[in-house]
């Protein structure tokens, strides 16, 4: 049962992956491929994280892997606003 | 599958370095160094070795990484970002396909040791802590270790060297212009109290278990960066006396230790069996804050000027 869950949340953050990876490289400005980009980090780490919880035995390994996660998407979104910034400031710019 | 896995992940480690080498723009070569760091302390993790596969993270892509990036900005800012000649260096591809040559000999002509040796299996009684790797850098090889941390010291000594005249005392680095309330300075308070948590964590656990001062030391230096950066903290000037003697707190008190087993009667730098857990501990703390301040002033780098291009 455990591991069926895994399979299938793991499952679904590869889909997630796979997707952002096809939007960062195929998507047209800046804008759209940190969307992109961010869905991959926050959806797909996000599932593949929640596949992994399945597996282990502690509480304490769920609270670490909640607070990678965590530690990532905060990375993430700040690092696309600060990306974001410099891009639109560049398009003014022109 | 496990073989799979490994072959790919050669695959992967053996385009990032080509791709660092050959690749077009500094900027790009920085980009795929990172990730080659990353891949490496992957591999290192697969081969089970935990303590240098930190390292590797902390260390080679990471704090490596951000110097390269600093460099690239004042090349930036200087004007001088030009993309060296594309060509092939012949005494540098010389010496590098040498040393390969000479790895992949050693790699097959050594015998496979055993982890961990049966002389350190004897030793590691004696050494105080439990984790053989903080065992053999502190205690057994110290000599090692204590240049490492001197080596750092003379680094961020000769980097403060390149200071112009006028800017000896401005604050290090460049001047930080952060929104209030925006979301970097925000980044900047929800961060440090993790990464202190995450740095100390490193640097204690590493008696026991994967990790030391060098590790954490280096998370405590990017809290340190993020601090600055975000505007939380303002750096210091160089001619503060609490940060020299934090700079030199490490190597000093490790100097110090090791003094003290020569004239307790072991050798210089052995610990004595009884004082070695606790003397180690001294010797980590010291060293974990030493390396933070100096890794963290040397990303900084030197200071410069607001209105100077």
């Amino acid at each position: 049962m455990a591991d069926l869950a895994t399979y299938a949340f793991t499952g679904i953050g590869l889909f997630f992956f796979v997707a952002g990876t096809i939007g960062l490289l195929r998507f047209p400005d800046v804008f759209s491929r940190l969307h992109a980009l961010t869905k991959a980090d926050n959806l797909g780490l996000g599932f593949i994280t929640l596949g992994v919880a399945f597996q282990v035995e502690t509480w304490r390994e769920i609270a670490l892997l909640a607070l990678i996660w965590a530690l990532t998407l905060l990375a993430a979104g700040t690092v696309s606003q600060l990306v974001a910034r410099v891009a639109l400031r560049e398009q003014n710019k022109r | 599958m496990t073989l799979a896995f490994n072959a790919a992940l050669c695959a992967l480690i053996l385009a990032a370095a080509l791709a660092t080498i050959l690749g077009r723009g500094i900027f790009r070569s920085i980009m795929f160094f990172i990730v080659y760091g990353l891949l490496m302390a992957v591999a290192w993790v697969r081969l089970d070795v935990v303590d240098v596969a930190l390292a590797e993270a902390a260390i080679g892509a990471g704090l490596t990484g951000v110097l390269f990036l600093a460099a690239f900005g004042r090349l930036v800012r200087e004007g001088a970002e030009a993309e060296p000649p594309r060509r092939i260096n012949p005494p540098a591809a010389v010496a590098c396909v040498g040393l390969t040559a000479a790895l992949t000999w050693a790699w097959f002509s050594l015998p496979i040791p055993e982890r961990p040796g049966p002389q350190l299996a004897e030793a590691l009684p004696r050494a105080g802590v439990e984790n053989p790797v903080t065992a053999v850098l502190l205690n057994f090889r110290a000599w090692d270790t204590l240049l490492e941390s001197i080596v750092l010291l003379a680094a961020l000594i000769g980097l403060w060297m390149l200071t112009r005249e006028d800017d000896w005392r401005n604050r290090l680095g460049l001047p930080q212009h952060v929104r209030p309330g925006g979301v970097m300075s925000g980044f900047g308070r929800v961060l440090p109290p993790v990464g202190l948590l995450v740095g100390v964590y490193l640097a204690y656990v590493g008696a026991d278990r994967p990790g030391g001062a060098f590790q954490g030391g280096t998370v405590l230096a990017a809290v340190g960066l993020v601090a600055a950066m975000t505007g939380l903290v303002r750096p210091p000037r160089i001619s503060a006396p609490g940060w020299r003697a934090v700079l030199v707190a490490g190597p000093l008190v490790f100097l110090v230790a090791g003094l003290a087993g020569a004239l307790l009667g072991t050798n210089f730098l052995t610990l004595p069996a009884p004082v070695a857990g606790g003397a180690i501990f001294v010797i980590e703390v010291a060293l974990l804050l030493s390396v933070a301040v100096t890794l963290t002033f040397l990303v900084l780098g030197p200071p410069e000027g607001e209105n100077r291009r």
